[in-house]
């Protein structure tokens, strides 16, 4: 999830959820059914769950652009490792000749 | 917000807290709600009235019991719990309170009720204070919300008094 992925999915928890909360009270308090409310407010928690939670493709719509490494490539690293291979082996080989 | 674990977690503690606040105003609602109970008890005999062997005086009543307490249900009330008590004043105690009845009533439809019982609890006075007394009937209430404030409140009805002989 990219950073305005991260900003959308907490704004949209934050709406949905208190967008449920409302509808739920309203609808509870109008019939009178404190069941109705809870069971709707349920509702709501668990299909702002299912949007916001998942890492879902539209949530990464923004992909960060890193800079090519353009200076790494001029100046590549030296490799020492070839370079103590082969005096390693000029070293064995001195060795086995002195045998 | 960056991972499925952090993403979770918010929700849940946003969820449960904008609950909490639900919850809260359902009780603040229930401040809406005026009642205006009525009930009415009939003494309609006494049964017995004796002294114990320690002396303490005892008497047996059978009442007519009436009463509508639906205005006290609303969207938020569970059950409310209601007890019927007697009152008197002796000279020890100036003021005496004796359960002699209760009931749960879980529903609005079971709030308008009539019931013919004998007290159901004893009422034993400390002493022999109760020949002639005049007393109350006290019915009482505790309305018991599904989340919040319990409300409690009473009517009190005067007139009644005791026969002035043991029998």
């Amino acid at each position: 999830m990219d950073w305005q992925g991260q900003k959308l999915a907490e704004q949209l928890m934050q709406i949905l959820l208190v967008g449920f909360a409302v509808i739920a009270f309203g609808i509870g308090y109008t019939i009178g059914s404190f069941q109705m409310m809870l069971l709707i407010y349920a509702g709501g928690v668990l299909l702002t769950t299912l949007i916001t939670v998942p890492n879902w493709p539209f949530f990464n719509r923004h992909p960060l652009k890193w800079l090519d490494p353009i200076e790494a490539e001029r100046h590549p690293k030296p490799q020492p490792s070839v370079v103590t291979a082969t005096s390693k082996k000029t070293k064995t080989s001195s060795k086995s000749h002195q045998k | 917000m960056h991972s499925f674990g952090y993403r979770a977690n918010a929700l849940v503690t946003f969820g449960v807290t904008i609950l909490a606040v639900m919850c809260a105003m359902a009780s603040i609602s229930d401040n809406l709600n005026i009642p205006s109970p009525t009930a009415h008890v009939q003494v309609m005999n006494v049964n017995w009235f004796q002294k114990q062997p320690n002396g303490n005086d005892e008497v047996s009543l059978t009442m007519n019991v009436s009463a509508d307490l639906q205005s006290m249900f609303t969207w938020n009330t569970k059950q409310v719990f209601v007890f019927l008590t007697a009152e008197y004043e002796t000279p020890q105690n100036s003021l005496n309170q004796v359960s002699l009845w209760d009931a749960i009533i879980p529903s609005k439809e079971r709030a308008k009720f009539w019931i013919h019982t004998t007290n159901k609890y004893r009422l034993t006075d400390q002493g022999s204070n109760l020949r002639g007394k005049e007393f109350n009937l006290t019915l009482h209430w505790h309305v018991m919300p599904k989340t919040g404030k319990m409300f409690a409140d009473k009517i009190v009805m005067t007139g009644y008094q005791l026969p002035e002989n043991y029998r």
